[in-house]
């Protein structure tokens, strides 16, 4: 017997809101960009839930598509952290603040 | 209205004049025209272009010329020919000559329609147009501070009466459904005597305001201040005859509200008598001549409120030339004497200007009332009726006013050129004025001789046959003309009390009889003098209530207007800045606190739309 379908869900939302609250609380960059990706992949369990549930086979398909999208994201995001981080050489989010008025 | 245009800066003096008097002058010669032409009969009541139509509203420019309009006619262009010719003399120099000869012949234009509308509508535009003018030329040496204010006090207390007459106008249209002359005179009856009555009133009103009557008068002494031409013309001949031509046109209105022509004629006798008893202590010589025509007009009145409406427009006839003679007269004076205007630093001048003094002494005669000069006839005219109505009160005070009038006319000749010199010889030459200002004064004085002819015999006259379709309820028709026996001792009368004021006159100021020296007589009955050299304090009186009380409303207004409506605009600019100042904190730069914010408010909509349902 498969678990029902409501408790991928609930899984799936805890996940989010775990890297949810990572995103807003933690300072170090590159635990706020692992808190992102949580954040991603609890889509994906959602997606996959309803999926195989509901006997919807482009949900699926949709998770591959997401996985990918969110690697291609990775890169960027990295990229992009590591150049700013180099530059004002912290990794403190608290001290990145250029765009203070 | 060409000449007004043409007439710009820098263009050489003689052009403007040509073509100003050359217009006004053409004018005059089709005035000639359209008085034979009415004299043989034909009208005119043509509308020329519909202006305004909607619904029952409709309102044309029009001409309505009968031979009320066409006397009005000769006059307004006549004298205006005449003070256009005049002025090139006395406005010679200027350097506001080309303005003047621009708002000239627009005043003539203005007056031109007022006489010849045909609805009530195209009377007050043109009402106002000459107000306008007046306004204009009174102020047109305007870096004279005084100047500026005559001016002003003239059209504000012009406007007091229009307000009044535009009630009326407004009246009227509401009672009769039409504002043309035609159709509102046709159905005069139709209307209840306490509609009419309002009417009629509110159409008074404005002409105390235009005429300068008692208690509308104050504006007209001040207007002294413009150009002396100018007070002949609009303060004298045109312009405040714009009132009696009003009541006289309006006439089969105010016949069905008797108890506004008896206002009338009371108004006009008070106005008679004020300005003769006030004008026998002025100084200026100008300010003689305008109390002199307020009173005159009050005579004018006060002949309208009685039903003697040909009476009327004969006095304005004849009071047009002598006294727009009178004012030139004391032009020619000013120019001779370097714009002094003070009476009492002149005399002797007979020897100098004898041109002046010459004719200056008719007009003085015939506003006097000497016969046969034309003063006498339609003044005698007035009061005749008067006494033959059995109103012997109001006979009594207007003989009176022409006693004063007498006196104070002769006064300002005594004082002007009879007598030696009070000035000093040395410093100022009095000279004749050049022909371009004598010739006028010429014709006029020949004009205030045999004007007043068209009137007799009393009340048979040509004037009276003339202008007897016009006037069908006036009281005229009641009383058998030709020299009767009363007629002849009324005349006889008014004579010697002319004789009577001239005599006490000279006697004071000339011949200089000891018992009557003025400033004893001035000492002795220093309450009344008092009393008239200020004029009855009706200026002060005016200052006190009306002119203090709006300039505090205008203080109290601008303070709410710099505090409350600048604070409010102001306050908005500074509430802005102080809630940027604020919102500018959300600003931190800290990557989190937006994502915070981002979730909050994901938080919200969701929410929102989950409790929609």
């Amino acid at each position: 017997m498969h678990p029902p379908l409501e408790w991928y869900l609930l899984f799936s939302g805890a996940l989010f809101t775990i890297g949810l609250i990572g995103v807003l609380v933690r300072r170090h960059v590159l635990v706020i960009f692992m808190s992102v990706e949580l954040m991603l992949n609890a889509c994906n369990v959602a997606l996959a839930a309803f999926g195989r549930y509901l006997n919807i086979i482009d949900a699926q398909e949709f998770v591959v598509f997401v996985v990918a999208v969110a690697a291609a994201e990775a890169a960027i995001g990295l990229a992009i952290i590591l150049a700013f981080a180099r530059h004002k050489n912290t990794i403190d989010v608290g001290e990145m603040t250029i765009l203070k008025e | 209205m060409v000449s007004t245009f043409f007439s710009v800066k820098g263009r050489s003096e003689p052009l403007i004049t040509i073509i100003a008097a050359g217009s006004v002058a053409l004018s005059f010669l089709l005035s000639i025209l359209v008085f034979l032409q009415v004299g043989s009969g034909t009208h005119l009541d043509w509308n020329l272009y519909t202006w305004i139509d909607s619904g029952n509203f409709d309102i044309s420019i029009g001409f309505y010329v009968d031979e009320l309009a066409a006397i009005m006619l000769l006059v307004v262009t006549g004298v205006s020919l005449l003070v256009h010719i005049y002025s090139r003399g006395y406005m010679h120099g200027d350097p506001g000559y080309y303005r003047f000869f621009a708002y000239l012949p627009l005043f003539t234009f203005s007056m031109l329609m007022l006489v010849l509308a045909n609805n009530f509508l195209q009377l007050y535009f043109f009402w106002e147009a000459v107000g306008l003018c007046s306004y204009l030329l009174i102020g047109f040496w305007y870096e004279r501070p005084s100047a500026s204010f005559a001016a002003l006090k003239a059209f504000l207390v012009n406007r007091v009466g229009d307000f009044g007459f535009g009630l009326g106008v407004i009246f009227t249209f509401v009672t009769f459904g039409t504002l043309s002359y035609a159709s509102v005179f046709e159905r005069a009856d139709t209307a209840s005597t306490s509609v009419l009555t309002a009417i009629t009133l509110l159409l008074f009103m404005g002409a105390m305001g235009k005429s300068a009557q008692w208690p509308l008068h104050v504006w007209l002494p001040d207007a002294m201040e413009g150009p002396t031409p100018v007070s002949a013309l609009i303060h004298a001949a045109t312009m405040v005859t714009a009132g009696v031509y009003m009541v006289a046109r309006a006439n089969p209105l105010f016949e069905a509200a008797q108890g506004t022509l008896t206002i009338v004629a009371v108004v006009g006798l008070v106005t008679a008598l004020l300005g003769a008893t006030i004008g026998i202590v002025q100084n200026d010589i100008k300010r003689v001549m305008a109390y002199s025509t307020i009173s005159q007009l009050g005579y004018m009145f006060f002949a309208l409120g009685i039903g003697a409406y040909v009476s009327a427009i004969f006095h304005l006839f004849t009071h047009a030339f002598f006294k727009a003679l009178l004012f030139l007269g004391a032009g020619s004076v000013m120019h001779a004497m370097n714009g002094e205007t003070d009476m009492q630093k002149m005399g002797g001048l007979r020897s100098y200007m004898p041109h002046t003094f010459a004719t200056l002494t008719i007009g003085g005669l015939a506003l006097a009332g000497v016969p046969p000069l034309a003063g006498f006839w339609s003044k005698d005219e007035i009061l005749g009726t008067a006494f033959i109505d059995h109103k012997y009160w109001i006979y009594a005070l207007g003989t009176l006013a022409s006693f004063f009038t007498a006196f104070y006319i002769t006064r300002l000749i005594a004082l002007t050129f009879l007598g030696s010199p009070r000035f000093d010889e040395h410093e100022i030459h009095p000279h004749e004025s050049p022909s371009v200002m004598t010739i006028p004064l010429w014709v006029l004085a020949a004009l205030s001789v045999v004007a007043g002819f068209v009137g007799v015999p009393p009340e048979n006259g040509f004037i009276h046959s003339f202008l007897s379709g016009v006037f069908e309820h006036g009281e005229e028709a009641a009383h058998a003309g030709g020299f009767s026996a009363e007629v002849l001792v009324l005349m006889a009368v008014a004579t010697l009390v002319a004789i009577a004021g001239i005599l006490l006159a000279l006697g004071v100021y000339y011949w200089q009889i000891p018992s009557l020296n003025p400033k004893v007589w001035g000492e002795r009955l220093s309450f009344v003098y008092r009393l008239l050299w200020n004029k009855y304090y009706f200026d002060d009186l005016y200052d006190v209530w009306f002119v203090r009380s709006t300039k505090a409303l205008g203080n109290a207004l601008w303070f709410v207007d710099s505090e409350g409506v600048d604070g409010a605009v102001n306050g908005v600019a500074k509430g802005v800045s102080t809630s940027s100042t604020l919102l500018r904190k959300i600003q931190t730069g800290f990557v989190g606190n937006y994502a915070l914010m981002i979730c909050i408010g994901m938080v919200l909509v969701v929410a929102y739309l989950f409790f929609q349902r």
